[in-house]
């Protein structure tokens, strides 16, 4: 069902079609639309607080706004708009690359995305009510617990919720990799997207719990009167640190690894060879996946925790440097001796290189213990994690963005656009965030809403500042480019860059049911060997038959609705208990929802041999 | 399905039938092992003991009964469970470090 399909229908249709569709390329079109939705309101909350630090003792904003500002920034960036984008390119790409007509729970798919939806939401409702959260996106108790107000609290119910969509996103994609791989796809010869996706879902569902559990406490204290983290009835400050730590570090990885694989994708496509050290990409992978959850108190080396403690943190965050040099190293060799074509793809794929390699090694140097004393909480940490979640995640998403829109749409994003937002956001980039090390050296401390005259810091933010408008810029182009692209360019053929994967042997954007029949995979990039042997698109494992496609349902936005509800009523019972109602009636929802799932048979519909047929006919079959 | 088992040569249905037969007498050994096992403990505890002894007993036992109930009950121990292990022993894995790093290096 293409978009042009879709377009004929009424709009009503369309929107019901997309409140309860289990197709996993229709939950990523949702995913997209929805992460690019927070990433302009978290990209605009970045221009905001850089118009604020633009000059000495500015009052473009005030002290409280400002907190609720980078609180939000972080909070959005990283939960809702870094997060459902890469979801969104699972979504869109690994059933394609592993020879899935879907993913393995269809239905959790779908109540994975509206989860997020609802709890990203719920957080930036708070705007309207009274004040955001205002104790910085790592939340830290006892800042947290004792902020008045309303902020943390829907920090806490927004995240929660949302998280609760995340960990079902992750648990999908691990199940789906596992068992629904085409036929001769062994783990081996899994494209390297897949493969980061395999390992990114393992740490969500490793890391994710951590995170639940931290929120869970801080909703009791702060709702409930319970003592977690108050010292003055017993309790401990630091052991909110420690787990939203054990959850944040791996969450980091979380993040990166997806592109990591893309970048792997799109540096063998575009260099016409295969993945240079194929095994050594996935082991280093995985190694990285692995050391992520023994790295976490790196980022409390001046809690106290002593030298012991913060030497092995310290010699194990080090130790994570070698698996990245392995990739930066192939990614390089990969290209070496290619046939390489500057697409725009590729465009942000090489800056990413240089970009992200700056970022890892400020990585080394904050993981030095007896340094950090130096550099934490100092500008010089912000540049660090901007270098490596701009310089890799923004970069890795543009890129994989231009690479796979195709796929999505059936359309090749304009390259002249594409390579024109890409040269303001990149030097934009660097100018806004490679100063930012000086001056956290100099001693600007990070979290300040205001410098002063005479500390000399002046020429650094306002050369950060503009360097953030170049980035605005350069989004605003991307985003004309999309618009233009749907309007003006031509619909382009199943395999427009001359591909290696699976994805690339089917029409864009793909029939509902993705392949007619399953492919037979021979060999690492499968549709390249199969092109080498003169063959055009794959060989069928199967014959024609009936296919089986999950039922559309409602059911997972309503789930969602329902805790949405219920969110708010444990947020206002503080004030006043008739909020308990909203508690009731949303769980009354969700419950209702999950029971109406649990006992009516859905089995879902075939499509049949005949239709198929004549969907051949048509030009389904061949990309 | 029911006419493919019939479709099937008889030594294959004989030997399908073993196969059964010996996984029965498995799950019906383990079964009365983990409730002896229970008895044991909570036999223990009625009978007070000493802590020193009952404490490593229990965990012992407790880790057995878990190790059948994965293992026999939830069929571990059959072909193409590989990667159910590896998840489990890696998140088990994992958790195992972060408690002792808790234990040993940070609030030693």
């Amino acid at each position: 069902m293409s978009t042009a399909v879709a377009q004929k229908r009424g709009l009503g249709a369309v929107i019901w079609d997309y409140l309860t569709t289990v197709d996993h390329k229709k939950i990523a079109h949702l995913y997209l639309v929805a992460g690019g939705l927070f990433f302009l309101i978290g990209g605009l909350e970045a221009m905001i607080i850089r118009i604020q630090l633009m000059k000495p003792d500015n009052n473009f904003i005030s002290a409280g706004l400002y907190n609720e500002m980078i609180t939000m920034h972080g909070t959005t960036m990283i939960f809702l708009a870094a997060m459902p984008l890469i979801f969104a390119l699972m979504n869109a790409v690994v059933p394609l690359q592993i020879g899935a007509r879907d993913v393995a729970f269809p239905f959790l798919n779908s109540l994975g995305f509206w989860l997020f939806l609802f709890g990203g939401l719920m957080l930036n409702v708070s705007w309207f009510t009274g004040g955001a959260p205002d104790a910085g996106w790592t939340n830290y108790a006892p800042l947290s617990t004792i902020s008045p107000g309303h902020g943390v609290d829907y920090y806490v119910m927004g995240l929660q919720i949302s998280g609760a969509g995340t960990l079902i996103g992750g648990i999908n994609f691990l199940v789906t990799i596992v068992n629904m791989r085409a036929p001769g796809m062994t783990y081996m010869r899994m494209p390297l997207f897949t493969w980061s996706t395999f390992v990114t879902s393992t740490l969500i569902l490793f890391a994710f719990p951590a995170l639940t559990v931290g929120l869970f406490l801080m909703m009791f204290d702060r709702m409930f009167g319970s003592a977690f983290f108050d010292v003055g009835l017993g309790g401990n400050a630091i052991i909110w640190e420690h787990l939203f730590w054990i959850f944040g570090h791996p969450e980091v990885y979380i993040l990166i690894l997806p592109l990591f694989g893309a970048f792997s994708d799109i540096f063998s496509t575009f260099s016409k060879k295969r993945l240079f050290g194929y095994s050594a990409m996935v082991f280093a992978t995985v190694l990285i996946g692995f050391l992520g959850f023994m790295v976490w108190a790196h980022h409390m080396f001046t809690v106290g925790m002593g030298p012991i403690a913060n030497s092995i943190f310290a010699v194990a965050t080090m130790a994570i440097a070698v698996p990245t040099g392995i990739k930066i190293f192939n990614w390089l060799f990969t290209m070496w001796g290619g046939q390489i074509k500057m697409t725009s793809a590729m465009l942000w794929s090489v800056a990413f290189i240089p970009s992200f390699t700056i970022g890892g090694m400020t990585g080394v140097m904050l993981a030095a213990a007896a340094a950090d004393y130096q550099y934490h909480d100092t500008y010089f940490v912000v540049g660090h994690f901007h270098y490596v979640i701009v310089g890799g995640v923004v970069f890795g998403l543009f890129a994989s963005l231009h690479y796979w829109w195709p796929k999505m749409f059936g359309k090749v994003l304009n390259e002249k656009l594409g390579k024109l937002a890409f040269w303001p956001f990149f030097i934009g980039f660097h100018l806004t965030f490679f100063i930012q090390h000086f001056l956290g050296l100099m001693g600007m401390p990070r979290r300040y809403w205001v410098f002063q005259e005479g500390q000399g810091l002046a020429t650094g933010n306002i050369i950060s500042t503009a360097g953030a408008f170049l980035m605005a810029l350069g989004t605003i182009i991307f985003l004309i480019n999309v618009i233009y692209t749907s309007v003006k360019e031509k619909k382009v053929s199943g395999d427009p860059w001359g591909g290696r994967t699976l994805e690339w042997s089917i029409p864009s954007p793909p029939p509902h049911y993705n392949f007619v029949q399953t492919p037979l995979v021979r060999g690492l990039d499968p549709l390249w060997v199969e092109k080498m042997d003169g063959k055009e698109g794959m060989t069928p494992a199967e014959p024609l038959g009936d296919i089986h496609m999950p039922n559309a349902s409602i059911l997972p936005f309503t789930i969602s609705l329902g805790l949405f509800i219920a969110g708010f009523g444990f947020i206002y019972q503080v004030d006043d208990p008739t909020w308990l109602i909203a508690v009731f009636a949303g769980m009354a929802i969700t419950l209702g929802s999950m029971l109406t799932r649990s006992l009516k048979d859905d089995l879902g519909h075939h499509i049949h041999k005949e239709e198929l047929e004549e969907d051949i006919k048509k030009g389904v079959g061949k990309s | 399905m029911a006419d493919n088992t019939h479709s099937k040569p008889v030594h294959h249905r004989e030997f399908e039938k073993k196969q059964h037969r010996e996984e029965m007498k498995q799950q019906v050994l383990t079964f009365a092992l983990m409730i002896l096992f229970t008895l044991i403990a909570f036999g223990m505890v009625i009978m007070e003991v000493n802590s020193y002894f009952i404490i490593p007993t229990l965990i012992i036992l407790a880790v057995v009964q878990v190790a059948f109930q994965l293992y026999y009950f939830m069929h571990m121990k059959n072909k193409g469970h590989d990667m159910v292990a590896l998840m489990m022993y890696g998140g088990a894995a994992v958790a195992l470090l972060t408690i002792i790093t808790f234990t040993s290096i940070i609030w030693w």
